[in-house]
């Protein structure tokens, strides 16, 4: 035996996962350091789909900030969109009509399904599940052609406006949401069946990545990795914004904090999204979508058009920008993975002094060696997978 | 007056380290001297009147021309009062380094290392304070208000 032993290869190998490897998705590296199977040590490397979002901003005027918020999370930038709306408006001091609340909650939590769906399909598909993959992608398919029909585009939405929206709610709209969430809901329980009690995956995923929940607040985990973990904090129900506190719905979390709990959360949350999306198709009032405010929200092109009053005010919004007074304001949502914070600076001028994002997935990905020392290699791809890193917003 | 309790309960314990505070828009803030970071962290973290268990954001503003020219940005919440805060603490450029809270908020850790990679602020005590986004060898720090937007710096070929 001992023989065999002195032959044996024993000292720690050093491997990199990534920047492009085929099961991460996202652009991330992992310099992963081995003794036989198990993980010694592991460290992140970030900051490959780094952009400098923060300088743009600050090149830019405060409109022009939105389609950069496309492309943080850009698997739900609705949610982005919203965010920073919602931030501005907090530092103007606007108050959206009521019917522009209901349709961002919509656009919100279609946004919120197809990100879910996105994670749990691509979380399945690199378990082997390509089944369940298939179904969620025609899930997600169809969330999009809703989204798609909203504002034009299925993932640069560039929909909000600061004090409104870009367009109403096209019509058909809610026969069409209501049609695709029947075909969503039988998609949801094929894939539920799929995995929730399939022996492959529950042996991939259970106990895997878990974490006590007072270390998770530590680490600063927010949304479904946190609430799997056992702790019921959503920033829709500690701090209700946009009309999320007249709405029924619930929290699902979880015990562990295992990517097991994870799917099961982000599973539930897919059902809780379309019951809340139904609730606001149904509670939606009529009115306008945009504040009348000439100085901060563009008139309609008619009046742009016909009238000099509105000419003028379209020129300088344009040219110079919207002027926010000075100050500085923190606002914060829940997107698909956590609290996604705007911290804002304003200096009176037409372009933002600061315009911070405070990335969800970040502080998740930062807690991967934590979450990966001592498990095996294998295990990084589950447990990466429920974390859902997504580059554009990590690394902005 | 819920919203002000924070603000009330640290001017209480640290009064001489205040150099400010407001609420605008309903946001607590506090302008804090750097040199207690910890301690008022700690603080923030452990008083049972307060307990501001998480570290939600950390960043830093370039205010160039003004005096001290930084401020890190803290955002704590509160999970068990369901409350905010934002402390501030200026730091100049001829000093420009703080105290890490990573002993605080292990959170901290990969927010410390974005600032000092994206504002050149260095964190004392930090475990490993190194460059986040950029690589090793980048010049400058690109979100510093006089580092030019067109400034280009490319990275060709293997770092080492």
């Amino acid at each position: 035996m001992s023989e065999i032993a002195k032959d044996l290869h024993t000292e720690h190998m050093v491997i990199n996962m990534g920047p492009s490897h085929p099961v991460t998705h996202g652009t991330v590296k992992f310099l992963v350091t081995l003794d036989g199977e198990t993980i010694e040590d592991l460290k992140v490397e970030i900051g490959y789909l780094h952009r400098g979002f923060e300088k743009m901003c600050e090149s830019g005027t405060w409109y022009q900030v939105f389609p950069y918020t496309d492309r943080l999370n850009y698997v739900s930038p609705l949610i982005n969109n919203v965010g920073y709306a919602l931030a501005v408006e907090k530092l103007i001091g606007i108050d959206v009509p009521e019917r522009c609340k209901y349709v961002r909650v919509i656009a919100c939590e279609l946004s919120r399904i197809a990100d879910h769906m996105t994670n749990v399909a691509a979380g399945g598909l690199e378990l082997g599940a390509f089944t369940a993959f298939l179904y969620f992608v025609e899930a997600r398919e169809l969330v999009w052609d809703l989204i798609e029909m909203l504002c034009g585009a299925r993932v640069t939405t560039n929909y909000v406006r600061i004090g409104g929206l870009k367009n109403d709610l096209p019509d058909g709209f809610k026969q069409k949401t209501l049609e695709v969430f029947k075909r969503c809901r039988v998609l949801w329980s094929d894939v539920n069946k799929l995995l929730t009690k399939n022996r492959v995956f529950i042996d991939r995923v259970r106990d895997v990545g878990t974490m006590p929940a007072e270390e998770a607040i530590a680490y600063g985990f927010t949304g479904p990795c946190l609430r799997a973990c056992g702790v019921p904090y959503d920033v829709r129900k500690a701090n209700p914004y946009l009309v999320y506190d007249r709405m029924d719905f619930e929290v699902p979390i979880g015990e562990t904090g295992d990517n097991f709990d994870k799917y099961l959360v982000r599973m539930e949350e897919i059902n809780q999204s379309m019951r809340i999306v139904e609730q606001a198709l149904e509670q939606l009032p009529g009115g306008p979508i945009n504040v009348d405010m000439p100085y901060y929200r563009w008139q309609s092109k008619d009046d742009i058009y016909n009238r000099i009053d509105s000419l003028i005010f379209h020129f300088k919004t344009v040219i110079e920008g919207i002027k926010p007074p000075p100050g500085e304001v923190y606002l914060a949502v829940e997107s698909g993975n956590g609290e996604l914070g705007f911290y804002l600076v304003s200096d009176g001028s037409g372009k933002p002094y600061k315009c911070r994002v405070r990335p969800p997935c970040f502080p998740l990905t930062a807690a991967m060696p934590r979450m990966m020392k001592g498990r095996l290699i294998a295990d990084i791809v589950p447990t990466f997978d429920m974390i859902n890193m997504i580059g554009g917003e990590c690394d902005r | 007056m819920d919203a002000s309790v924070t603000l009330q309960r640290l001017t209480e314990r640290f009064g001489d380290s205040i150099l400010e505070t407001h609420s605008y828009r309903g946001d607590d803030t506090a302008v804090v001297k750097k040199e207690d970071i910890v301690a008022l962290c700690t603080f923030l973290r452990d008083d049972g009147k307060l307990l501001y268990n998480f570290m939600m954001d950390l960043t830093a503003v370039d205010y160039l021309g003004r005096e001290p020219r930084f401020e890190v940005v803290y955002h704590l919440y509160s999970l068990r009062y369901n409350r905010r805060v934002r402390i501030k603490a200026g730091v100049p450029e001829s000093d420009c380094s703080i105290d890490s809270i990573v002993p605080v908020w292990i959170a901290a850790d990969w927010f410390e290392r974005e600032v000092f990679d994206l504002y050149g602020i260095a964190f004392n005590g930090h475990p490993d304070l190194r460059r986040l986004l950029l690589y090793e060898g980048f010049e400058g720090h690109p979100l510093r208000k006089d580092y030019p937007v067109k400034k280009r710096q490319p990275l060709i070929g293997p770092i080492n």
